[in-house]
């Protein structure tokens, strides 16, 4: 949930990074609310992807001011890296280990101990109704159970941001709409979610949106007020009045 | 003559039943849209189509050709745009046209006009390595690529997923423009919204075609009442008239929720008054014609 009087979790001020002589990030500023929705979108080269890295802890800006979960991005990286979970559609689980396998490395690697492990995987298999498959390799589970075990590995270790790229690239349309119940769910208990997409009807379930062109954010408010603002019917709409004035 | 005539075809892999007795025909210069999520069989149908798959079973003509039996002539009248990014990185994007035009024993000046519309939006860039483009760029150069030998049909696997909206309707506009001037495409794509663009849509799913229609009779199809709903919370909405017993379907679509009956859908009033009673404010119901993906949704649920 948006709520204007919550305390910043993402701070981002002035932030530039050029790769030469071009500028993919042109002084970038906004901040992320605790616990709501944030919809990063923007056209393809944009810059979205290169903001999100520095949001990561993977890549230096080359000026800006800038905070995730309450550390600094130059001096505190491994502290983001603990505090936040990341999920792309490329970028998942690894097909040829089990499903329990995924969840236990993905849970090691953030530290978390054996028996803990033990629990979460079970309560998560429980949840997605994937008791029998605990020992199945990912290669062998459809493609909609594994956009939704992704995203519950990605907040195993009960982060405070998670980031997700275009987690729903390509998958039917109601696990698409299963994966957002599980959106909705993960903000409800606390979790901030700053994610991107092509799909514009899903740019309306965020509670704020953001629209980048050309390395700048042109607009940022809820779905309802961009859509007044720009008149238009849909996200889609504003969208298109936004982003289409570019060359790509 | 049908550009593309597919009579019963079905291939297995060692898990997976990939196609499931897959029929349908082209015409000359239609747009045939095939939508579906991964994993539905739309590359691998379009692998056959092109020659490089061979199917278990059925057969499948491409202007008359057999796919098994004449698949060198088949290749030469063929455009095809696979869904991965599939040209030379360490080439630029002019190496690259020239490259395919030369394979096809064309050359890039004889078919630029075909080509004119598309390629111009990236000739400035064409001493770029074609890895060093952006998605939209990268799209433009594959289609450029497929049609440079001027194929009789061009087969595109997913051209826009990954790609801005901005970027999809442009394509979609070239489309429109290549079908003008005669050419049969049939395209792949995961987005619902675009199926309304094509000529015919076959629906596709674990392997077999759920419908095949123009789409506008697709949504009349629809067998039941839908209703659109909004209120000012789309979480709690979906959980409570998921509570509702007669409700059939509850699917979010943007801010609203399209909820579906068993039976006899309930008036707006009684929905209306239960949504109140739930607390929830600025609630505004409307009765709908269904979109494709509200018919995709209700038949993938159907007990096959």
């Amino acid at each position: 949930m948006y709520s204007p009087e919550a305390e910043n979790i993402i701070v981002v001020k002035d932030l530039v990074k050029k790769f030469g002589s071009f500028v993919a990030n042109d002084r970038l500023s906004f901040e992320v609310k605790k616990g709501e929705i944030f919809g990063f979108l923007g056209a393809n080269g944009a810059g979205k992807t290169t903001a999100i890295k520095i949001l990561c802890g993977l890549s230096y800006p080359n000026s800006g001011e800038l905070t995730v979960g309450g550390f600094d991005i130059y001096k505190e990286r491994e502290k983001i890296k603990k505090n936040i979970g990341y999920m792309s559609q490329r970028f998942s689980l690894y097909d040829d280990l089990t499903v329990f396998e995924n969840i236990r490395f993905y849970a090691g690697i953030y530290g978390l101990r054996r028996r803990v492990i033990e629990e979460r995987a079970s309560a998560l298999m429980e949840k997605l109704a994937m008791k029998e498959s605990r020992n199945m390799l990912i290669r062998d589970i459809p493609l909609g159970w594994k956009q939704k075990l992704a995203f519950s590995v990605a907040i195993i270790h009960h982060p405070k941001i998670v980031f997700l790229d275009e987690p729903t690239g390509g998958v039917d349309p109601i696990t698409r709409r299963q994966f957002w119940d599980m959106i909705f769910e993960a903000s409800r208990n606390g979790i901030t979610v700053f994610v991107t997409t092509h799909y514009m009807d899903e740019a309306e379930y965020c509670d704020r949106v953001s629209i980048m062109v050309d390395g700048k954010i042109s607009a940022l408010n809820t779905p309802e007020n961009l859509k007044k603002q720009y008149d238009a019917e849909s996200m889609n709409d504003v969208f298109l009045k936004l982003a289409r004035t570019k060359v790509n | 003559m049908f550009s593309i005539l597919v009579d019963h075809i079905e291939k297995h892999f060692t898990r997976v039943k990939a196609l499931n007795d897959i029929s349908f025909t082209v015409d000359k210069g239609e747009l045939f849209g095939f939508i579906g999520p991964d994993g539905a069989g739309k590359t691998t149908l379009f692998r056959i189509l092109t020659t490089l798959l061979i199917p278990d079973h059925g057969k499948a003509l491409v202007n008359g050709l057999d796919v098994v039996k004449d698949f060198r002539k088949i290749r030469q009248d063929i455009g095809y745009m696979p869904g991965k990014f599939s040209l030379y990185s360490d080439l630029t994007v002019e190496e690259n046209l020239n490259f395919y035009a030369t394979v096809f024993g064309t050359t890039v000046a004889e078919n630029y006009d075909l080509i004119r519309d598309i390629y111009s939006q990236i000739e400035p860039f064409k001493k770029r390595m074609a890895g060093k483009l952006s998605g939209g760029m990268k799209q433009k150069l594959a289609l450029s690529c497929a049609l440079i030998h001027k194929p009789s049909v061009l087969i595109l696997d997913e051209p826009t997923t990954g790609v801005d909206a901005v970027s999809r309707l442009e394509f979609w506009e070239m489309l429109k423009r290549l079908k003008n001037s005669g050419i049969s495409i049939v395209v792949a794509t995961p987005y619902m919204d675009e199926a309304s663009l094509c000529d015919r849509v076959a629906l596709i799913q674990n392997g077999k075609i759920m419908a095949i229609s123009p789409p506008s009779e697709v949504i009349k199809t629809y067998p039941r009442q839908l209703f659109s709903i909004k209120s000012d919370d789309i979480f709690s909405l979906l959980n409570d008239l998921r509570q509702i017993p007669q409700m059939h379907t509850v699917f979010a679509f943007g801010q609203s929720a399209h909820i579906s009956f068993k039976q006899e859908p309930l008036t707006e009033n009684f929905l209306y008054e239960y949504l109140c009673k739930k607390g929830h404010s600025n609630i505004k119901i409307s009765h709908i014609q269904a979109t494709i993906e509200d018919c995709f949704m209700d038949l993938m649920i159907k007990p096959q």
